[in-house]
C-alpha cells in the first residue's frame, strides 16, 4: 500500500472537505412546478448535478422519466432530487397528467 | 367547447358559462324510455324526478376527499352536503355512479371517510377510478376496495333498467405528452362486451378522464378515446358520462351525448380562463351560491341537450 506523507495527506484532507461542499452548491439545479407547468421546461447540466423538483401547486404531480427515475406523488411543497451521474437526455413528465412535459440535458 | 351546440331553444352563452363554473354536489339521471336524462342537481328538481317514470340514476364525481386547499378546505363536508341532499330525495334512485377522484391522495383515511359517507346514501356505488386514486405506493387500496369482479386496472359492465352501462379506466399508463388512456386490452374487451348487443340496447359509458376531446392543452381528452367511441357507432342511444374537469360541459354527436359532471370538491376553470386547470379560488359565499341545480334534459327525436342551472342561493 501507498503510504501519504504528511503533507500529501493534509491536501488530500482539505480537498476531500471542500471540493465536494462547494461543487455541489455550484451545481445544484431547482424545477419548480407552477400552473401545471415545469420550470424551466429545459434544463442543461453537468454530470453529477443533483437536480430538485418543488411542487408549489394546488394539486399533486409527479416527476417521471421512463426507465430512469421516478418520484413518488408530489403533494404541495413536496420535493425530489435526483443526481444524473450520466450524460444524456432525459425527457420527463408528470404520470398524473401527462401534458406536463420537460427535459433535462446532461453534457 | 360546447356552449354552442345546444339550440336556440336553450340556454344564452351567459348561461352556459355560469353554469361549467358552478361546483354542484350531483347530477340525476333518469331514464325513461330508454334514453338518460339529466334532471341536474338534486335538490327541487327531485319533485319533476319523483314523477318521472323509469329508472332513475345518479352520478356523482371528483370527491377529492382529504382535499384541504383554500379552493375548499372541507372537502368531505361538501360531500356530506351532497350526501345529505340526496337522502332528502323523495324519490330513491335505483343507485350511483361516481366518476372517480374519490380521494385527493389516494391515502387509507380518505378512502374510509369517502366510504363513511357516501355510504350513507345506502345505494349501490358503481365507480371508476380517477387518476387520484391510484397514487398510493402500492397502487391497491382502489382495488381492494372497489376493483372486485373487474377486469384490469377496474373495468366492468352491468345491466340496469334496460341500459347497459360500461365503466372504463382512463387514467393508467398515461405516455408523456399524452391524454387519458384507454389501450389496447381495454379496447379490446370493450368490442367484446357490446358483440351480439342489440343496437337498440341504449349504453352509458362512463369514466374519470372526457372521452372526447375537450382541452389538449389541459390535457382534458382520451388519447383512444376515439376508439371506445367507433365501438358504440351503431348503437340508437349512447351517453357518456364523464368528470375530471369540474364543471358541466356538453355536446352532442349523431346518436351519442356526451357530459361531464361536477365535482362535489371545487370548481375548475373554464378551458384556457386561467392559467392552468388546477382548483379554483373564490370566495367562500361564492362557493355555496355556486351550488346549484343542473338539468341536461335529452329529447329523443331532437338530439340535443339543454341545460337548466338554478343556483341554491340568490
Amino acid at each position: 500500500m501507498n503510504t501519504l506523507n504528511r503533507r500529501d495527506f493534509g491536501v488530500a484532507v482539505v480537498a476531500a472537505l471542500l471540493l465536494p461542499a462547494t461543487s455541489a452548491r455550484a451545481d445544484d439545479m431547482e424545477v419548480h412546478i407552477d400552473n401545471f407547468v415545469f420550470q424551466p421546461p429545459e434544463l442543461k447540466i453537468k454530470v453529477g448535478t443533483t437536480v430538485t423538483w418543488t411542487n408549489r401547486d394546488d394539486i399533486p404531480h409527479t416527476v417521471v422519466s421512463a426507465g430512469k427515475f421516478r418520484s413518488k406523488t408530489l403533494d404541495t411543497d413536496d420535493k425530489f432530487s435526483f443526481t444524473f451521474t450520466n450524460a444524456g437526455d432525459y425527457k420527463y413528465f408528470c404520470s398524473l397528467h401527462p401534458h406536463m412535459t420537460g427535459m433535462i440535458k446532461v453534457e | 367547447m360546447s356552449g354552442h351546440d345546444h339550440g336556440d331553444d336553450g340556454v344564452s352563452r351567459r348561461k352556459v358559462l355560469e353554469c361549467m363554473t358552478w361546483a354542484g354536489t350531483g347530477v340525476l339521471w333518469t331514464v325513461t324510455g330508454g334514453v338518460p336524462r339529466s334532471l341536474g342537481i338534486i335538490d327541487s328538481a327531485q319533485a319533476a324526478t319523483a314523477a318521472a317514470p323509469g329508472m332513475t340514476f345518479l352520478q356523482i364525481s371528483d370527491s377529492h376527499v382529504g382535499f384541504d386547499k383554500p379552493a375548499n378546505p372541507n372537502a368531505l363536508g361538501t360531500l356530506e352536503e351532497a350526501v345529505n341532499k340526496i337522502n332528502a330525495m323523495p324519490a330513491k334512485p335505483s343507485f350511483m355512479i361516481h366518476t372517480g377522484d374519490i380521494t385527493h391522495l389516494s391515502k387509507v383515511a380518505e378512502f374510509d371517510n369517502a366510504e363513511r359517507i357516501i355510504s350513507q346514501t345506502k345505494l349501490d356505488v358503481h365507480y371508476v377510478p380517477g387518476e387520484h386514486d391510484f397514487i398510493d405506493e402500492e397502487v391497491k387500496l382502489y382495488r381492494e376496495r372497489y376493483g372486485r369482479g373487474t377486469k384490469g386496472a377496474g373495468w366492468y359492465s352491468f345491466d340496469a333498467g334496460g341500459v347497459h352501462f360500461i365503466g372504463l379506466v382512463n387514467v393508467v399508463d398515461l405516455k408523456g405528452g399524452g391524454l387519458g388512456n384507454l389501450g389496447a386490452e381495454q379496447l379490446a374487451w370493450l368490442e367484446d362486451d357490446l358483440r351480439g348487443k342489440s343496437k337498440s340496447t341504449p349504453v352509458v359509458l362512463f369514466a374519470h378522464i372526457p372521452l372526447w376531446t375537450v382541452y389538449p392543452e389541459w390535457g382534458w381528452g382520451t388519447e383512444d378515446g376515439g376508439r371506445a367511441l367507433e365501438y358504440v357507432k351503431g348503437f340508437g342511444s349512447v351517453t357518456v358520462l364523464n368528470g375530471h374537469i369540474h364543471q358541466v360541459m356538453q355536446k352532442v354527436e349523431g346518436n351519442v351525448t356526451f357530459h361531464t359532471a361536477r365535482s362535489t370538491a371545487f370548481p375548475q376553470p373554464a378551458p384556457g380562463a386561467a392559467p392552468s386547470p388546477g382548483p379554483m379560488k373564490v370566495e367562500d359565499a361564492r362557493l355555496r351560491s355556486m351550488l346549484g341545480v343542473a338539468s341536461v334534459n335529452f329529447k329523443q327525436n331532437e338530439q340535443r341537450l339543454a341545460i337548466i342551472d338554478t343556483p341554491l342561493q340568490g
